[in-house]
């Protein structure tokens, strides 16, 4: 075990020393991101592992150790480190533990704090915490996490994005079951040793690898038929983590649909505009406004590669950023940027807009930010959009995933009516439709 | 081609067979008790003996429970909204909306003006089970509860957020003497509120409307409270009971194979693929070992027949059952009776005593004292001696068994209490919340529901090999969970195991919130009649990997106890005042119940009177119609804060009217708006302050049924404005509060910060009116005026950035003189109660918490034990910013740190922690306040307020922080 040292208010420091020789365990999230991104810090010297567990001891480590009423990204989260330091693989006297930390004015910023106490509780205060933020939050002199390492970490995201994005278009209609998942190992196993390496974030290596994955895609045969396109939105953990939404995506893919789930770049880019939106409602440093309007820009230009890529290949693309926000426009203010925010209700109108009519709004039980943006507004939709067709979706540790499948069947049985609807209609052109247009509320007008 | 429907609920399985031309030909309804895959191989084969020309007809299958065995048996499953909505364009066309209620159930359907389907979320728990416990908890069969709904002349209100919430609310209402006519009446309107309040969601339910389902079929009072409630004439059709089974033949595609499918039904095990545990006890040999271990925890007993010292009778009127003992002055224990509450507490106490005076007619009775829910109109029913609190009663009964005794948890019925004693007096307490109470009672609801004895039924358990999994969490949860299990594959033995290991997970991890057992030290005595039951025991110890001590008297603790008690206060002469022989023959008890109009509370009052002239008063919320006085409001922050709020009176301005909902942020913010906004030429409207009836106008209008109370109200507030000309609504968002430099940021929590979204998506005619709902920043004092102005010039004409300037500082200004104001009082209260050697207490909560519709008057209730109330705001300024072990960005929470820095300083002075139901931001503070409380030896309380009026277990929790304090202070 490396010396313990601690900063004044008493916080476990990961130091120098620990950096040589002890392991990182990072949470899982979303699968195919995190085993790109995971690399970012191998290739910069920390001993990185990512924790494939599941099952459900994890939820029931996380609730002997937090705070039962706190939500189920920080029980599930806390729950997978704790198990792991508890299993026996790792040398408990060697490990630290990685964790992020978003600074907003959710919850969310606290898990941290929870996983801190919940070590306590079990008798493993000597395991340090690294907090992964963009806030200048919590500083370590083992740890730092730069501009370039930065960099590489957006390059990964990106490409999780691009991968993510592709497989749900593609394994739906695959007619050699398995190509897509054959490829997502093939790519990250390719991704892995270029980001291990150091290299695959310059415009350039992304340009050529996003090409690369696309076209490798568009190879891979497949028999188009009418299916019930279900978009997938939410609190982002449980949003992309089979953990925590029981497996969501399998099983929708089980009941025959096409998913949509929107990525996370959109989710780092609407993090990095709520700086821009302070600023303009609140007032602050214009230096800063500068800084980080350079860094949505970049942002925006890797978004263009990506969508260039898909388009290339006959690819549906992801929608662009700034399309989604102005969705937004008179339904929500930009100012509600705690959790998913404004985000969550642009991602449905955007999916109901571009074909997925049907989503899911997955939120672990009593979200905060979620009780505004994503129950609060569907209503908002619907009269935007009436052919929205939204189910909201509460996890949990004690909510049966019998009720959640049932509650999204109902969903998907009006989807499958929607759906073949259409198809007669298509096949029997009946006169036009009267088009109801609703106008969303302006604000101030 | 004849068509087969099935529909497997959650409790009963229905079938139905039609022709060609959609008539019905056969139909059944059936209770399955759990045994589904039996109960649908049954009914093929029914169904194929008795419908001629049956073979090969379409079948389809319907159903919550129905899910995975249709799979199996390769029937079509059908959603069972889906399935309704089928069904009813078929039969009823012309439906706008259809309610239908299930065993668990709620749904509403709009079928015309665009599609929805709406069904409860998994927190609404069950409402036909619901009622089916409420009948149970009434003690009558569900019939009888429809003919008691026809007399009843009141309505109380009842939570209607989930059964368990409810259940508290109405135990207390028997134990108060609450006539049963009004409590059913209460159950069915609490049924028709929450469907309203939690599947409306912004939608009218107007036009044609039809109810189906179990209890809106059989029982007409519910179909006349929808109608009431929705102020129109709903319609319940032939065969109500048959929709979704109706709507899955409709949509039955594949030809049934009655061979195969029955013989499939018959192998079905499910994927028996649950959750386990691992075993309570590995052999026999194993539980014999226990069984020995704990045979010697016991007390000596004697006769009561012929005894001739001094009794003492203790009393412990418990929420679902009362118990009774005499014990000599030793502690022996004489007698004893365990007897089920069947609503009302004072004729089984009467029986209790009338038995005590026949087997021992020459009886001494030398004192007598009453704990536990029923304690107040006990005591005054029968002059009891004494009437302590229970967690006194419970502490006194363990020390006999184990005189150093460090933790004593007690599971009751419906309440779990844990308390830690260090020097022989209570340190701290832990009590469930109204949340996850009713896991005691629990168990014997499943028990009765699976067709056995509590008894019966955790015997089954103790050797199981697979107890399931069923999580720690709420009551109705665990009810799915346990159905969801069965359907894998799990025994009746498994489920019994499972349920106890889930009772003692609840007690462990979400009430007392333990990780090991050296938390809670070494010496424990677990009590109370759920510890009876050797698996719940034998899991306990198994979860904690210790021994403990279970009294054998474990279900009679309370009321030893409270003999004990009456022991160790009798002067060793007198004699008892609890009513003799002759007292008892002439007893009577009448119940009247009347509306208090002492204030705008309007309390609902239950006034029991005694043939003695005695009389108790129950339901109130402060001491006023007990004692006809004005209760004392001099050392109440709270009363002092809404009096200086009701001074921000309308000032009639060139800018005409504009509203401010009262509630949330805008509570402590009115003064700083009404100043502003004053300046700037509007006449400012606040809405009052909250009441239940404002609250009922805007339920209909809620889109998240999970949200805080709070929050719910502003639905109300709005609705209020609205309805009283108000065209103009300010209310803007704020994702940032003030800085008072206690914290790392200065955040509002998301459902502060964004409600105003909500209300503009979501509020009926919001569109019509005016409604300012910006962002803005008061944080930045320096920025505020530009920025507010810009926004205020796109709703407004005329405004200057000058007038905005001067209105700005005015405002300012004004915030900060209303809080000196506050914090001035506040000292003031503090130096009159020292000098009147009076103890102080914080209520740390938001500053809407006192509104008096969110804390119930739960500040009149502590100024009622003569103690001094301040809030959290008062001393808050009064620390610097110290560290946490949480990230502390919320400026309101950041408050509640800094006031138990504050408080742990001083001995005469404690903090009661309110809480909001719901709110995921207090999972975080509660466990930091408490921390840093107990760092410095005090004691935590927690009071978590939601709807629920009933304030009987915050007494409890508020007595027992007082009695422990008391017992240090000696």
């Amino acid at each position: 075990m490396a010396k313990l040292v601690y900063d004044k208010t008493g916080r476990l420091l990961f130091t120098k020393e620990m950096k040589k020789d002890y392991t990182i365990l990072i949470p899982m999230m979303a699968k195919i991101h995190f085993n790109i991104i995971k690399n970012v810090f191998i290739h910069y010297g920390y001993k990185a592992v990512l924790l494939e567990t599941d099952g459900p001891e994890i939820a029931q480590v996380g609730l002997k150790y937090v705070h039962n009423d706190t939500c189920y990204p920080a029980i599930l989260v806390i729950g997978q480190l704790i198990h792991a330091l508890q299993s026996g693989k790792y040398d408990v006297d060697k490990t630290a533990l990685m964790i992020t930390q978003t600074g907003g004015g959710c919850r969310a910023s606290n898990y941290i704090h929870l996983l801190r106490k919940a070590l306590v509780k079990a008798g493993l205060e000597r395991v340090p915490v690294v907090s992964l933020n963009m806030s200048g939050l919590e500083k370590n002199s083992g740890f730092k996490l730069t501009l370039p390492m930065l960099r590489r970490m957006v390059a990964g995201g990106l490409y999780g994005d691009m991968i993510m994005s592709l497989d749900n278009q593609v394994k739906p209609y695959e007619i050699n079951k398995g190509d897509s998942a054959h490829l997502i190992e093939k790519w990250t196993d390719k991704l892995t040793d270029v980001m291990a390496n150091g290299h695959g974030f310059t415009r350039k290596e992304i340009a050529e690898n996003l090409n690369c994955i696309a076209e490798d895609f568009s190879k891979i045969p497949v028999k188009k038929a009418p299916k019930i396109k279900v978009g997938v939105v939410g609190e982002i953990y449980v949003k992309y983590s089979s953990l925590g939404n029981n497996n969501l995506e399998q099983f929708l893919y089980e009941q025959g649909c096409e998913i949509n789930m929107p990525g996370i770049l959109g989710f780092a880019m609407f993090k990095v505009d709520n700086r821009l939106e302070d600023y303009k409602l609140y007032g602050g440093s214009k230096a800063k406004y500068i800084v980080v309007g350079k860094l949505m820009n970049y942002l925006k230009e890797l978004e263009g590669m990506l969508i260039d890529a898909q388009l290339k290949y006959g690819f549906r693309s992801i929608t662009r950023y700034e399309h989604t926000k102005a969705l937004v426009k008179g339904i929500v203010g930009y100012g509600s940027k705690m959790g998913e925010g404004w985000l969550l209700t642009g991602e449905m109108l955007e999916l109901a807009e571009s074909g997925f009519p049907n989503i899911i709004c997955t939120q672990p039980f009593g979200c905060l930010p979620n009780h505004i943006n994503g129950k609060g507004m569907i209503r908002q939709i619907r009269r935007v959009n009436d052919k929205a067709n939204i189910v909201a979706i509460d996890y949990d540790p004690g909510a049966p995933r019998v009720n959640q499948e049932n509650r999204i069947k109902l969903m998907l049985a009006v989807a499958k009516e929607n759906l073949k609807n259409e198809i007669n209609k298509k096949s029997d052109p009946a006169p036009s439709v009267k088009k109801v247009t609703v106008k969303a509320v302006k604000r101030g007008s | 081609m004849l068509r087969i429907g099935l529909d497997i609920g959650s409790t009963t399985v229905k079938c139905v067979v039609l022709d060609e031309d959609n008539n019905i030909i056969y139909k059944t309804y059936e209770r399955h008790y759990s045994q589904i895959t039996s109960k649908i191989s049954e009914l093929l084969k029914k169904v194929r003996k008795e419908v001629p020309n049956v073979e090969g007809a379409l079948i389809a299958m319907s159903g919550s429970a129905g899910m995975g065995v249709a799979n199996f048996c390769g029937i079509d499953f059908v959603q069972e909204v889906y399935a309704t909505r089928v069904a009813a364009k078929t039969f009823i066309p012309g439906t706008d909306v259809i309610i239908e209620l299930g065993g668990e159930d709620a749904k509403i359907l709009f079928l015309s003006g665009g599609m929805e389907v709406r069904m409860n979320g998994s927190c609404a728990g069950g409402t036909g089970a619901f009622i089916d416990q409420m009948a149970t908890l009434l003690n009558v069969p569900i019939e009888q509860l429809n003919a008691l709904a026809e007399k009843h002349e009141k309505i109380y209100t009842i939570a209607s957020r989930c059964g368990v919430f409810a259940k508290t609310d109405i135990q207390p209402l028997l134990n108060q003497g609450a006539k049963k006519t009004d409590v059913a009446a209460s159950i069915f309107m609490a049924v028709v509120n929450q469907t309203i309040a939690g599947l409306a969601q912004g939608r009218e339910i107007t036009g044609n409307i039809v109810y189906l389902g179990g209890p809106l079929t059989f029982i007409p009072q519910l179909r006349e409270y929808f109608d009431k409630a929705l102020k129109t004439k709903g319609f319940c059709p032939d065969n109500s009971l048959y929709y979704v089974a109706l709507g899955s033949a409709l949509c039955a595609e594949k030809k049934i194979d009655f061979n195969d499918a029955a013989a499939k039904t018959e192998v079905y095990k499910g994927t028996g693929n649950f959750a386990f545990n691992r075993p309570l006890f590995e052999n026999k040999a194993e539980l014999d070992e226990f069984r020995k271990r704990h045979s010697s925890a016991t007390v000596k007993t004697g006769d009561l027949k012929g005894f001739s010292g001094d009794v003492f009778v203790g009393i412990d009127a418990g929420s679902t059952t009362v118990k009774g003992v005499a014990a000599a002055a030793d502690g022996t224990l004489l007698y004893s009776e365990y007897m089920s509450n069947s609503g009302n507490p004072v004729p089984i106490v009467k029986d209790f005593l009338t038995h005590i005076y026949e087997i021992n007619p020459d009886i001494k009775i030398a004192a007598s004292a009453v704990t536990g829910y029923g304690e107040e109109i006990i005591k005054n029913a029968f002059h009891a001696d004494y009437g302590i609190v229970e967690t006194i009663a419970h502490l006194t009964a363990a020390k006999k068994f184990m005189p150093d005794v460090e933790f004593i948890i007690d599971i009751g019925g419906q309440d779990i209490k844990c308390f830690k004693i260090r020097g022989g007096a209570i340190d701290n307490i832990f009590l469930n919340e109204a949340c996850s109470s009713g896991c005691g009672s629990f168990l014997q609801t499943f028990a009765n529901a699976l067709g056995y004895s509590a008894e019966e039924f955790s015997k089954l358990g103790l050797l199981a090999k697979h107890p399931v999994d069923l999580g720690s969490r709420c009551t109705v949860f665990m009810n799915s969970s346990v159905k969801q299990a069965q359907k894998d594959g799990a025994t009746i033995e498994d489920i019994s195991s499972g349920l106890c290991l889930s009772v003692v997970k609840n007690a462990l991890y979400k009430v007392i919130r333990v990780a090991s057992p050296r938390e809670l030290g070494n010496k424990i005595v677990v009590q109370g009649g759920t510890f009876l039951n050797d698996a719940v025991l034998r899991a306990f110890e198994q979860e904690m990997g210790t021994n403990v001590v279970r009294p054998q008297i474990s279900g009679l603790m309370g009321a030893y106890g409270a003999a004990l008690y009456a022991c160790s206060w009798w002067d060793g002469k007198s004699k008892s005042e609890i009513l003799n022989v002759d007292g008892l023959k002439t007893f009577k008890h009448e119940i009247r119940s009347v509306n208090c109009g002492g204030c705008s509370n309007n309390c609902r009052l239950t006034v029991n009177t005694f043939n003695d002239g005695g009389k108790f008063i129950a339901g109130n919320r402060c001491e006023r119609p007990v004692t006809k006085k004005e209760p004392d409001e001099s050392m109440n922050i709270y009363q002092y804060k809404l009096r200086l709020l009701r001074e921000y009176k309308p000032i009639e301005g060139k800018r005409g009217k504009i509203g401010i909902p009262m509630g949330l942020n805008m509570f402590e913010l009115l003064p700083f708006w009404h100043t502003f906004l004053t300046k700037l030429g509007f006449e400012v409207i606040a809405s009052p302050f909250s009441t239940r009836k404002l609250y009922l106008h805007g339920q209909q209008t809620i889109p998240s049924d999970t949200v805080c109370f709070p929050a719910k109200l502003m639905h109300g507030h709005v609705r209020w404005l609205i309805d009283n000309g108000v065209d103009t609504i300010f209310y803007p968002c704020m994702s940032y509060n003030f800085d008072e430099s206690l914290g790392d940021n200065h955040y509002n929590c998301p459902v502060v910060a964004y409600y105003p979204e909500v209300i503009h998506a979501n509020v009926k005619d919001i569109d019509k009116i005016k409604f300012f709902h910006e962002f803005v920043g008061i944080h930045r004092e320096k920025d505020f005026p530009k920025k507010i102005c810009a926004e205020l010039q796109k709703y407004f004409d005329g405004i200057t950035l000058k007038d905005v300037k001067e209105a700005s500082k005015e405002a300012y200004r004004e915030y900060y003189s209303h809080f000196d104001k506050i914090r001035a009082y506040g000292m003031e209260i503090m130096e009159r109660a020292r000098k009147e050697g009076k103890r102080i207490i914080v209520i740390a909560g938001r500053p809407y918490h006192a509104d008096p519709e969110i804390n119930h008057g739960i500040d009149k209730l502590i100024t009622g034990f003569d103690v001094a109330v301040i809030s959290e705001d008062v001393i808050s300024n009064k620390e610097s910013k110290k560290s946490t072990d949480v990230l502390n960005q919320w400026t309101y929470h950041s408050r509640m740190y800094a006031a138990a820095e504050y408080v742990s300083r001083y001995d005469d002075m404690d903090l009661v922690q309110l809480v909001s139901f719901g709110c995921g931001v207090d999972a975080i503070t509660t466990d930091e306040v408490r921390a840093i409380l107990e760092r410095n030896g005090k004691i935590y309380t927690q009071i978590k307020i939601d709807e629920i009026t009933n304030l009987g277990a915050v007494k409890i929790r508020l007595r027992s922080l007082l009695a422990a304090t008391e017992k240090k202070d000696r």
